[in-house]
């Protein structure tokens, strides 16, 4: 069975159904915005903005965020960059390129509309960030520099340095400064959101737990926005930082909002292998290395011979040979299920074997090293820090890890999820990219969520609420939420048992990696699904925490936050099961092309998964959202 | 290739609050390879003492890759540890020897008072970004952005001081605890673009002040050049000292014209 999910699709033609929703929604005017109080539940690029923008326009802005600053919030680490169709470069690019690249991109597994409303408010943010000063890289003219990314045949990508994430964030964290400075916005840090409050079917407020006293509190709203990130950290070991977590996204999916797609993660093809056991997260170096960098291994298996050994004729430069095309830049999918082909094939490099080449011999001789020190001199050092080689002389090794999720919280085109007054924005939510995320679209589509479509669409909702009373958090399920946070804090402390949540996650992570990785099949999902109920249960009995619930307790953190890993990660299984198909991210072993391609079935699989939790997490209900395709046909994805 | 370091010392410090007497703790590593990271010897550390029955030690990280100035270690002395350029996440078990003795503190300073064990309260670094530390320009209003060209060394220069990560490693390395560096370094960034000069004085005069309000003051030792894992250059210092005194004058100025 499954209900209708209503998306809120405007009328009109896909390129005008954005102006078509601002000339017709319901707008708050200046002097009742102030009457509203909205809560930002997390500070990276799209709750930073959303908060700033917010509270510019006049609304009562609270925002929390479990770190010290907002300017730690885990975006800070994005290095490449951030696409936008401006086409400074004349070399083709439009609104239309961009919307067409990132629906390809995803495999034709996302929503027209909403991706059509990012490509075309992807110029204002490149605009915006200018204009609060983002030293973005320039040209000597002065003008903007671009570069090109994964997934697209025109340079689109602006860039600040290899720390982009960070300059941009610094720009959203500013102008979030600026309003708490001025009293627009009230700042909670070190402040864990640990659930949502839903009082008459529309969302009510939030249950928060202050790090540092241990204390439960509530707070009331008249709407809640969750920029909470991604759960790519479900896999244990991950590009993302250690703090990432879903208990923000899985908190409230359990009080009814819908999950989509959680199936969707996207695996990144350049990070550093693993080298021993107890690591404790793995490093990404960014994809702009694939501009110039050559990626291959040795022809024949078990070569153990020093890179610059290898004759040329000996190696295989798979990329440039499968996908003359694109060569080294194909998208991040495809490159990565490569890499583990060559890998699984014998043909892995390093002290492990656990890695493929990427080679910049040429470049350097091509190019100069002065040349490839400035556009990659600083991931040059982090590599040659964290493994102590220098990429200079010998070839870096790269592989694979768990990166982004492109899956979430189901919203509609407003950005709302289905508990009405409840949203979801940048890597939280489901919305944009499909089945794939195209390289440097993250950072886009968080800050196009925060600064120019939720100021936008929230309004559509607050207008009805205008002088209505809403429950205050003196209403008894304020109290029943906190109540049942501190039964659950001090269920952890008091298990008692031997492992610690540290332990326990990293043997979740494995399972999860090896079941619902890169390659999924029918009989590794129905293991998993067997081993993490089996592992859960020992959770709940063998779990250690150490220390108390009141006060400073990072062990009680971890403890929660891996709970709600393991009932995702059944979740993530369970998708994976039912989506019988391979479509970007998701690449099922019994769905594949003679050439080893995913093989998607759009008869039967256009649609977005939407998972309704039933409080039995082995049990939860699958809803779908049909997929129309007005303007792009569907087509094979071909980057050869 | 890796290598096994052997019988390391760890003295950490142990503080179980803000107002409490906090003390150095021993433990013993007895094996490590070196292609750990530092911060991944405290998770083992950790992992052990959680098995032993006792709370694990607190500090603070995130990223782990250099870029989001939470971790925030004082090791042997020095703010980040020996490796020149690199933050306390970033350093790696290589630059430790079998044998050694490695003592860990928190960053001492009085404008960042203890939480726990390793993590500090850094949070008067926002009161200073609050204070100024941006550029205003509202979400929407904002022209094309090639309509404001910046000739290539100024973006180049503003970056440099731009990379800040907010660790505090200026502070906790300085003697007389300033906050020098890092609001140099906001205000070079801002005030170096042409989309800065409209707030330049006011921003410059604003963050110095409530710098001044919250840290102590720099007598030039260039300690925290030294220190930054980013390599900030200490010529923002004077930057913002020329800019400071020329905010007196032209606030003298504005309010003479009114
Ligand atoms: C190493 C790396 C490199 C990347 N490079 C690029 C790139 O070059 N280009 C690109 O487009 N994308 C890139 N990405 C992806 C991109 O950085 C992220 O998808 C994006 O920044 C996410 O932003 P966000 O605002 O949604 O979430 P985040 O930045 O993750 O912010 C989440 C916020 O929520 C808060 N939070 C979470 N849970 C809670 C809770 N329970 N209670 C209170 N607060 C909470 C956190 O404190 C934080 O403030 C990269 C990602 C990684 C891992
Ligand atoms: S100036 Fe350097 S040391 Fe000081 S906070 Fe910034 S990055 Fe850290
Ligand atoms: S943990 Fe982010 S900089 Fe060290």
């Amino acid at each position: 069975m499954s209900t209708t999910l209503d998306s809120k699709i405007p009328d009109g033609p896909v390129g005008d159904k954005w102006d078509n929703f601002k000339a017709n929604e319901k707008l708050v005017n200046p002097a009742n915005k102030r009457k509203f109080k909205i809560i930002v539940v997390g500070t990276g690029l799209a709750g930073a903005s959303a908060a700033a923008t917010l509270a510019e326009l006049g609304y009562q802005v609270d925002a929390f965020t479990f770190h010290d600053s907002p300017r730690r919030a885990h975006s800070i680490a994005a290095q490449g960059g951030i696409n936008a169709a401006k086409n400074y470069r004349g070399d083709g690019d439009s609104v239309h390129r961009l919307f067409y690249d990132t629906i390809k991109g995803g495999d034709f597994r996302s929503r027209e509309a909403n991706v059509h409303r990012l490509a075309q408010v992807s110029v204002n943010i490149i605009d915006q960030m200018v204009a609060q000063g983002v030293p973005f890289a320039r040209e000597y003219g002065g003008m903007l520099d671009n570069r090109s990314f994964g997934g697209a045949q025109v340079s689109r990508t602006f860039y600040a340095r290899g720390q982009t994430g960070q300059q941009l964030l610094l720009g959203a964290y500013q102008q979030l400064a600026r309003q708490i400075g001025i009293g627009g916005v009230r700042l909670f840090n070190r402040t864990e959101f640990v659930d949502v409050v839903v009082v008459d079917g529309r969302c009510a407020g939030i249950v928060v737990r202050d790090l540092m006293t241990g204390e439960i509190s509530s707070h009331s709203a008249h709407a809640v926005v969750l920029a909470t990130g991604g759960y790519g950290n479900a896999f244990f070991l991950s590009t993302n930082a250690m703090a990432c977590n879903v208990t923000a996204a899985w908190r409230a999916h359990k009080r009814g909002a819908f999950f989509a797609n959680p199936c969707y993660t996207q695996i990144h093809p350049t990070c550093i292998p693993q080298s021993d056991d107890f690591q404790s997260k793995l490093t990404l170096m960014s994809e702009s290395l694939r501009n110039d960098g050559r990626v291959w291994v040795p022809k024949v298996a078990g070569d153990s011979r020093a890179p610059h050994l290898i004759p040329e004729d000996e190696r295989d430069y798979y990329l440039e040979r499968l996908y003359p095309s694109f060569g080294n830049l194909a998208p991040r999918d495809i490159s990565s299920r490569a890499a583990k082909r060559a890998v699984d094939a014998g043909q892995g490099v390093g002290p492990k074997q656990n890695g493929v080449y990427l080679d910049f011999a040429e470049a350097i001789s091509r190019l100069g090293k002065a040349t490839v020190a400035e556009r990659y001199g600083n991931l040059f050092d982090m590599y040659e820090r964290i493994t102590g080689e220098n990429p200079y002389d010998v070839p870096m090794r790269i592989y694979p890890a768990s990166h982004y999720t492109m899956g979430g919280l189901w919203v509609d085109y407003e950005l709302m999820t289905t508990i009405p007054g409840l949203y979801a924005a940048g890597e939280a939510n489901f919305s944009d990219h499909g089945a794939n995320r195209l390289g440097a679209s993250a950072l886009m589509q968080g800050l196009a969520d925060g600064y120019f479509v939720l100021p936008y669409t929230i309004s559509n909702y607050l207008a009805g609420w205008l002088n209505k009373s809403v429950p205050d958090t003196s209403h008894p399920e304020f109290s029943k939420v906190e109540h049942e946070a501190r039964d659950r804090y001090h269920r952890f402390a008091s298990v008692g048992g031997t492992r610690s949540p540290d332990w326990f996650h990293r043997e979740l992570g494995k399972i999860i990696w090896d079941y619902c990785g890169m390659e999924r099949t029918e009989a590794g999902l129905e293991k998993a699904l067997g081993e993490i109920p089996a592992l859960y249960e020992e959770f709940k009995k063998d779990l250690r925490v150490t220390g108390g619930t009141d006060g400073l307790n990072q062990t009680l953190e971890k403890a929660g936050r891996v709970e709600d890993f393991f009932e995702l990660g059944m979740l993530m299984c369970r998708d994976a099961l039912d989506r019988k198909e391979s479509c970007g991210g998701h690449f099922r072993a019994e769905y594949q092309t003679e050439e080893g391609e995913a093989l998607r079935d759009d008869e039967n699989f256009a649609h977005v998964a939407a998972w309704e939790s039933t409080g039995d997490p082995m049990a939860p209900q699958r809803h779908v959202e049909e997929l129309v395709y007005e303007e792009v046909h569907f087509q094979t994805r071909s980057y050869k | 290739m890796s290598n096994t370091l052997k019988n390391l010392t760890l003295k950490v410090w142990r503080q179980s609050g803000p107002q409490a007497n906090g003390a150095f703790e021993t433990h013993v590593i007895d094996e490590i390879t070196d292609e750990a990271s530092f911060l991944e010897m405290i998770d083992i550390l950790n992992e052990r003492l959680i098995d032993e029955g006792r709370e694990a030690v607190v500090f603070d990280h995130d990223c782990r890759e250099g870029i989001c100035g939470t971790c925030s270690l004082m090791i042997n002395g020095q703010a980040h540890g020996p490796e020149r350029g690199t933050a306390t996440c970033q350093l790696h078990m290589r630059k430790f020897s079998s044998g050694d003795t490695i003592v860990i503190e928190p960053w001492r300073a009085s404008a960042f008072p203890i939480i726990r064990d390793l993590m500090v309260d850094r949070s008067a670094f926002d009161r200073i970004v609050e204070a100024g530390g941006y550029i205003t320009a509202a979400t929407g209003g904002a022209p094309d952005a090639n309509l404001i060209p910046v000739p290539k060394p100024v973006a180049d220069a503003a970056m440099d001081a731009a990379q800040c990560i907010g660790c505090g490693a200026c502070v906790a390395a300085c003697p007389n605890g300033a906050a020098n560096l890092f609001t140099a370094a906001k205000i070079t960034h801002l005030n170096l673009l042409p989309q800065g000069q409209a707030e330049r004085f006011k921003r410059t005069e604003d963050m110095v002040e409530t710098m001044d309000a919250h840290f102590g003051s720099c007598t030039n030792h260039g300690e925290c050049e030294a220190a930054c894992p980013k390599e900030i250059s200490i010529d923002v210092i004077a930057l913002m000292n020329a800019d400071y005194r020329k905010a007196k004058t032209k606030n003298r100025k504005q309010l003479a014209l009114k």
